[in-house]
């Protein structure tokens, strides 16, 4: 049933990373229930342009919850005020009619404002770089069912590889730590066979460039699984720390 | 050194020091509950303990795990504060499931501390303290621990006041306990809860026996 409602927006506008932001209250009329968060930035910024005025920057790409483009601190939450899922499959229905939503950029050291809405992620690629992947070397393709893999770990896996790596965590997190991201990585290689080779090794690296980037403690508040619109476990960074820990006595 | 420049490494050390502190809780509540049952057995453990070379052993080591806890409970609420970044957000909801001791573990932690000054000055420093030293610190002799917790807790402030601690240290243990064998990577999908649970019996039971005694002061049973 479409009915459409009258909102109040409070957006951070930043001109770019080293100029001081600030709120900007605009309002926008007949906003359709049916339509997603990003629709109703787009018309916004439509009417922005109409207006002779700078339309707001936002990341955007995908637009159906998989590429961990759209970041946006929606009143108060990663994402907004749904429940695992992303900015852009957030609906207006989850507003009320003359509601102010204030919309921020994700805010912590090592996501920097680029602009208005947009932040550099650069950070979590860079950790990716120093060991979230697995070296290949080419050769025979061997049967996929010759390494049997239980189904138990498989799902595991599975549900750390759905980690999209938006940021949501870390930018929830008090302590703008990135373990949740930095623990699914090494979950979902680690559980697997090509990837378990290398799992030592990688936990070393990685948690040496989250570190190195600026990345807070992990203190265990759960916030960050609360968030993720992928519903990531904690349990992943126990796994982590275990793998992290035993590669370190190790050695 | 891994263990002061990674964040897991830092975290390991909190946790092993967590853990070890909640151990000496453990045999102190144990202690205590005696003066409930016997005083005069309560001070048979008073003196077998007081300034003799396993208790100062045991003294020290303890002493060295609050300070290094205290020491990185600092240092990484440093590094957090900064990880965060000099731009607060403008509007933070909490999330269902996060639990309210979880964010404020710094600021139980000083509260832990701050009683726990009080507490020294109120028994160590008149028992153990008076026995190293010789001095007379206190109104009984340095080994009648029964006399000095009967005295103390004939006044309903201090009931109260170590209550109060006590309620602090309780809700501090409650996320400590899980959260140090999560960091030290002892926990999975299936032990999550059940961590949990045993976190919270286990705060649960120290907490009690601790508090039976202003407790029964309180009430009267003691005088």
């Amino acid at each position: 049933m479409e009915k459409s409602i009258n909102v109040t927006l409070k957006i951070w506008r930043q001109a770019g990373p080293k100029v001081k932001g600030k709120f900007e209250t605009y309002k926008l009329d007949n906003v359709s229930t049916d339509s997603s968060f990003l629709e109703m930035m787009d018309v916004l910024n439509e009417q922005l342009i109409n207006e002779r005025k700078e339309p707001i920057a936002f990341d955007h790409d995908c637009r159906e919850g998989i590429c961990g483009m759209c970041s946006m601190f929606i009143n108060g939450h990663p994402h907004g005020p749904d429940g695992e899922i992303t900015t852009c499959q957030l609906h207006m229905r989850n507003f009320k009619d003359g509601e102010t939503i204030t919309v921020e950029p994700w805010r912590s050291a090592a996501f920097p404002v680029i602009r208005d809405l947009m932040v550099d992620r650069g950070a979590y690629d860079k950790i990716i770089q120093a060991g979230g992947f697995v070296s290949v070397n080419t050769g025979g393709v061997p049967d996929g069912n010759a390494i049997p893999i239980s189904k138990v770990d498989a799902d595991e896996a599975m549900d750390a590889a759905s980690c999209i790596g938006c940021g949501a965590c870390a930018a929830t997190c008090k302590n703008g730590s990135a373990m949740l991201f930095v623990a699914a990585k090494v979950s979902q290689l680690a559980l697997l066979p090509q990837g378990r080779v290398e799992a030592a090794h990688r936990a070393k690296l990685m948690v040496a460039k989250m570190d190195e980037l600026g990345f807070g403690n992990c203190t265990n508040t759960g916030a960050c699984e609360a968030e993720c619109p992928k519903n990531v476990s904690i349990s992943h960074i126990a796994r982590l720390n275990r793998e992290f820990l035993s590669a370190k006595f190790k050695d | 050194m891994w263990l002061i420049d990674s964040s897991i490494g830092r975290k390991f050390i909190m946790s092993i020091s967590g853990i070890f502190l909640v151990l000496f809780l453990l045999f102190h509540s144990c202690m205590n509950i005696v003066v409930i049952i016997s005083p005069s057995g309560y001070n048979a453990i008073c003196g077998f303990l007081g300034a003799n070379w396993y208790a100062v052993a045991g003294t020290s080591l303890l002493a060295a795990g609050f300070v290094i806890h205290i020491l990185y409970a600092l240092y990484l609420t440093y590094q957090n504060m900064r990880a965060r970044g000099s731009e607060q957000y403008a509007v933070k909801k909490n999330q269902n499931g996060v639990e309210w001791t979880s964010q404020n573990m710094f600021v139980l932690g000083l509260i832990v501390f701050g009683f726990l000054a009080l507490h020294l000055y109120n028994f160590w420093f008149r028992m153990q303290f008076a026995e190293l030293t010789g001095l007379h610190t206190g109104m009984f002799d340095a080994a009648d621990g029964a006399s000095y917790v009967k005295a103390l807790f004939s006044s309903w402030i201090y009931c109260v006041i170590y209550i109060v601690w006590l309620s602090a240290l309780w809700l501090h243990l409650t996320h400590g306990v899980w959260s140090a064998l999560q960091s030290l990577g002892l926990n999975n999908k299936i032990w999550l809860p059940r961590v949990k649970v045993v976190a919270n019996i286990v705060s649960t039971i120290v907490i009690l026996m601790f508090m039976s005694i202003p407790v029964y002061y309180l009430l009267g049973f003691g005088a």
